[in-house]
This record gives C-alpha cells, sequence and structure tokens, in this order.
C-alpha cells in the first residue's frame, strides 16, 4: 500500500452537531485513504459513518452548522475553505434512500442536473450522459421517469448522476439498504467495476460485512464517533472479541473460525479466513 | 384443524395495464406458524399478502381468514385479526405522541377505555418502549420508530402479524432485538408472516418460506429445502447465508439436508458430530 498515494487525510477532526458542550458525533478522527482503495465503514446506526462522509465532499462543515475542529485534505484541497460545488469534482455522494435525490423527470434530466450547475457544454452532457448511463447499466432509460424505476436502478441512476460529474471518490452510504437482493448485487457489481476497472476510490458505509470482506480492501470499525479499528479485512475481523463487543457482525466463516478454535475444535491460525472462498479452501477437510 | 390463512387458486390481476400480479397461488397457513415470504420486488409478495389484510381482493379464487371468505369483508373488519406492519413506519404513524398511536388502533376497534388502556400498557412492554411513550413518533430514531410501528398494531391483538421488512435499515443490535420479538409473538400464539430479504431472519427465525417468482408460488419449504435449491435459489436471485453456502461447498457430494446448515450454531454442531464420526 505504501507505494500509494494519499488523497483523503483526516487530521484531528471532531464534529459537534449542536454546540460544543454536546457529545461529538465524531472524535479526534486520523484517518488516511489511498488513491484506489475500496473503504468499508463499518459501525451500529449512530456510530458517526455518515458523518464522516459528508466531512470528505465538505457538506461538513460548509453546508451543515455545528462546531468542526481538524483538518480534512481531498486531493489538497481543505475542505474548510473550498466550495462544496468545487469539491464535487473530487467527490460523488449516494445514499441510502434514492427517493430522496431523485427530482426531475426523466433519466438523462437526472444525470444532466449536477453537470449544468458545474457549467458542462450541451454537447459534453449528452457525451457524458450515454456514458455513465452506460457504466452503471441504464442505457436506453434515458426518457424514462426516474420514479418509475426499481429501487436498484433509482439507485444506480444516484450512481451515474455522481458519476457525471467525473469524481475521483465515490462515498456510498448504505446504497443497499432499501432495494431487493436482484438490486444489492448490481450495485455492488458497479461499484466494484469502478474500483477495479477505473481505479476509484470507494469508501461504502455498510451492513453487509460478507459484502464488505469479499470486496474492500480496508475496513474501518467506527463505534461512538471514533476509528477502533483500521486495516484490512483478515486484520480487523481477527479482533473477534472487540467485534462481538460493539454488537456488530462478522463474516460467518470468520465467527466460524473463531469458535472452532475457542471449543478446541480445530487449531485455525490466524488472519482468520473472512471470504467464502478462504474458508471453502482453509476447511475443506472438516466435515 | 381448519387452517388459519387458506388461499384456493389466487389470481390478481390489476386493472391498470392488465398486469398479472399473482397466478394460481394455493396455499394453507396454521395458526401459529412463523413463515418467510420472498422473492424480488415485482414477484407478487406484496400482492398476496395485501389479500390477507384485505387490501385487495382476489380478480380470481378465493382467500379465507379463519374460514371466512375474504371478499365481502372490509380492511376494518379484517383489522382485528389481521394486521399490517409497513416497511417505512412513517407510512403508518401519524398521532403525536407514542402513546396516543398505540391508543388508536383499540379505540377504533370500539374497545372500552380501561381496555385501550391495559393494551397500551402490555405493548409498551412486551416492544420496551418504556421511555418513548409522551414523545412524537418523528422524534425517536428509525430503529426504534419501527418498534412502535410494530407495537401499535399489538395494541389490536391480531391473530396473524404481517412483517414487511421488519429489519431493513437496521444495526446489528436492533436486528436482533426485533428477531427476538418476532420469536416472542409466535410464543404468545400469533401468527407471523414476514416478507423479507434478510437471508439471516429467514434461516435462524422462520420455520417455513413461500417463494414467488414472476407472480406465482415456486416453492413452500422449509429453509433447509429451500436454501439448498440451486434452481431456485439461482432464479430469484438470492443468496442464502454464508455458513449455509460453506456447509453446502463442504458437503457436495453426500448432502443430506441435515447437512444443510442455517446457522454457525449449527455449523459447530455439524463439525463436532462429524470429529466423533472420525474418531
Amino acid at each position: 500500500m505504501s507505494d500509494k498515494k494519499p488523497i483523503i487525510e483526516f487530521k484531528g477532526v471532531t464534529f459537534w452537531y449542536g454546540g460544543a458542550n454536546d457529545k461529538p458525533a465524531i472524535k479526534n478522527i486520523n484517518l488516511t485513504i489511498h488513491e484506489g482503495e475500496y473503504v468499508a465503514l463499518l459501525g451500529l446506526n449512530g456510530a458517526g459513518k455518515t458523518t464522516l462522509q459528508l466531512c470528505i465532499n465538505g457538506v461538513i462543515p460548509n453546508s451543515i452548522m455545528g462546531e468542526f475542529e481538524g483538518e480534512v485534505i481531498v486531493y489538497g484541497n481543505d475542505t474548510y475553505d473550498t466550495p462544496v460545488r468545487e469539491m464535487a469534482k473530487f467527490v460523488g455522494m449516494v445514499f441510502d434512500n434514492p427517493e430522496f435525490q431523485l427530482s426531475q423527470m426523466s433519466v438523462a434530466e437526472e444525470i444532466a442536473l449536477g453537470m449544468e450547475s458545474l457549467g458542462f457544454s450541451y454537447d459534453e452532457m449528452t457525451k457524458t450522459i450515454t456514458e455513465v448511463l452506460e457504466i452503471v447499466g441504464l442505457r436506453g432509460l434515458e426518457d424514462r421517469s426516474p420514479f418509475g424505476l426499481s429501487g436498484g436502478q433509482q439507485q444506480r441512476l444516484s450512481i451515474a448522476s455522481a458519476l457525471a460529474m467525473r469524481p475521483k471518490i465515490l462515498v456510498m452510504d448504505e446504497p443497499t439498504s432499501n432495494v431487493d437482493p436482484i438490486g444489492k448485487e448490481e450495485i455492488f457489481a458497479v461499484a466494484e467495476q469502478l474500483n477495479r476497472e477505473k481505479n476509484m476510490t470507494v469508501i461504502m458505509a455498510e451492513h453487509e460485512v460478507e459484502v464488505m470482506a469479499a470486496y474492500a480492501d480496508i475496513v474501518v470499525v467506527m463505534h461512538e464517533g471514533e476509528i477502533l479499528l483500521n486495516g484490512t479485512p483478515e486484520e480487523v475481523f481477527s479482533n473477534v472479541d472487540l467485534i462481538h463487543k460493539l454488537g456488530l457482525r462478522m463474516p460467518q466463516v470468520t465467527e466460524y473460525a473463531h469458535r472452532l478454535n475457542q471449543l478446541n475444535l480445530a487449531s485455525i491460525k490466524k488472519p482468520y479466513p473472512v471470504t467464502l472462498d478462504s474458508a471453502v479452501e482453509r476447511f475443506k477437510d472438516i466435515l | 384443524m381448519e387452517p388459519l390463512i387458506k388461499v384456493e387458486n389466487l389470481w390478481h390481476i390489476y386493472p391498470v395495464g392488465n398486469v398479472t400480479a399473482l397466478r394460481d397461488v394455493s396455499l394453507n397457513i396454521n395458526r401459529g406458524e412463523l413463515i418467510g415470504v420472498i422473492g424480488q420486488n415485482g414477484s407478487g409478495k406484496t400482492t398476496l399478502v395485501k389479500h390477507f389484510v384485505g387490501l385487495l381482493k382476489p380478480t380470481r379464487g378465493k382467500v379465507y381468514i379463519d374460514g371466512e371468505d375474504t371478499a365481502p369483508l372490509k380492511v376494518q373488519q379484517l383489522a382485528a385479526k389481521v394486521g399490517y406492519v409497513y416497511q417505512n413506519p412513517n407510512h403508518q404513524l401519524f398521532a403525536r405522541t407514542v402513546q396516543a398511536e398505540l391508543e388508536f388502533g383499540p379505540t377504533n376497534l370500539g374497545l372500552p377505555e380501561d381496555e385501550v388502556a391495559e393494551r397500551v400498557e402490555q405493548a409498551i412492554k412486551f416492544f420496551g418502549l418504556e421511555d418513548l411513550r409522551d414523545l412524537h413518533p418523528y422524534r425517536i430514531g428509525f430503529p426504534l420508530r419501527k418498534l412502535v410501528g410494530m407495537a401499535s398494531i399489538y395494541t389490536m391483538k391480531p391473530d396473524i402479524f404481517i412483517l414487511d421488512e421488519p429489519t431493513t435499515g437496521q444495526d446489528n443490535i436492533t436486528t436482533r432485538k426485533v428477531y427476538h420479538l418476532i420469536e416472542k409473538l409466535r410464543d404468545e400464539g400469533a401468527t407471523v408472516l414476514c416478507v423479507a430479504h434478510d437471508m439471516i431472519l429467514l434461516a435462524e427465525v422462520v420455520e417455513r418460506m413461500l417463494v414467488l417468482r414472476d407472480s406465482e408460488l415456486i416453492m413452500d419449504g422449509t429453509p433447509r429445502q429451500v436454501f439448498s435449491n440451486h434452481e431456485v435459489m439461482a432464479s430469484t436471485h438470492i443468496t442464502p447465508p454464508q455458513i449455509t453456502i460453506l456447509s453446502l461447498r463442504l458437503r457436495k457430494d453426500q448432502q443430506t439436508l441435515d447437512d444443510v446448515v442455517l446457522s454457525v450454531d449449527e455449523m459447530i454442531e455439524l463439525t463436532k458430530q462429524s470429529n466423533t464420526g472420525k474418531k
């Protein structure tokens, strides 16, 4: 990882939605993310995942009121004095409820909306719309109403709208929590493809630990506003006791490896397997 | 014994666009069953359960609740027997306090005040809402708001609870709490249907699964049967729990239903048995 370029740096970041007398939503966050990394953010509701994500595009502290301490640097820009509109060129955001993000009469207009505010020409817009719809697999639906799409399609449209601004970083906040299994597959596949083929940095908050363990390079575990674990999926999910204590789930195969050890049914060395394939390999003679 | 829900050759065709949403579905559900209804959005699962609440009427075929044909019944007449908990509690909650929300259902059923008060107390205790009773439902977080949605149906003491995606958008701690509450409802004698994509809920909590695909009921079986049916899993894009797939892949050759595990606990048990066998 050391040869990779650091592109996001949190330095001692604390944020309070109310005044500094309240409990901060995030507390003394220090975090470096490198270009092209797929980062999974895990934690209970209220752990600070969304707040951390909103700091990346500068919505915090620029558009959301509160007390902000520390520094967030994204591609050399200090978010504190960079307009959010400017940050949109670096950071695309996708939230958990696509209906909140969609407002236009057609799929094409939905994507054009953000580009208009950045002053793209008509030709550029047409070309980009085609391109981003291709990436998310929605070509041919340009004239459809966003509200007539399935949940998975709506969420992919949100991703397309974010991509139209040509960001280098895609921040996703529980993007699959309101879609069905096909929709989930589609969204995870698009995120993975963007990460692998276009070297896009992906920062995803998710409860689906099995999927995150398979896709993410880095897993960050948050609890009550703080980062408690930060490492590869194998490193992070080997901290079984802490993860249990926080009330979080880990991949079921990892849980199994840990229990085998605890009960002396087998001696499984750390790091534990975190994906299905690695577990099949490790446990092939166990039954 | 007469089934609590009886569906006979049910068809539902939405008049707008002449869309067939259910095609010749037949099934029986007995009192006290804990059932998962699964399938992609648009497969017909919501259309099916809406017939149990009286929100939809059969285009063809019959639906009986507790022996009674639902066709002439109004939603209000079924409300004492069947409760529907929405996926999004905001579609359901409208009162100004949690307490008032919980009072609404039983009051509407025409119950006397002291009975209403007693049921509200029972619901508050059952769902652990003691600290919330005077709050506006929108002032409390989403996970607890969902519990208020369930509690406001609980006060009507229906025989049948239909829960639409009870764990969506919840973290692990609240998800576990909901699993426990679903089991508790069943233990009190209720019949519970969960329309859900949450595979761990289906594996660890429900006892029977109804699988819908393209408007048809394509499978009705135990979670073990459903999760080990490759054709059904692939064609519905449903991924069983990771530990279930692990057990299927490790026991590829000699597979009986007993080898299909539904939880990490079961996988540990299977490993122990296998160790004993080897010795």
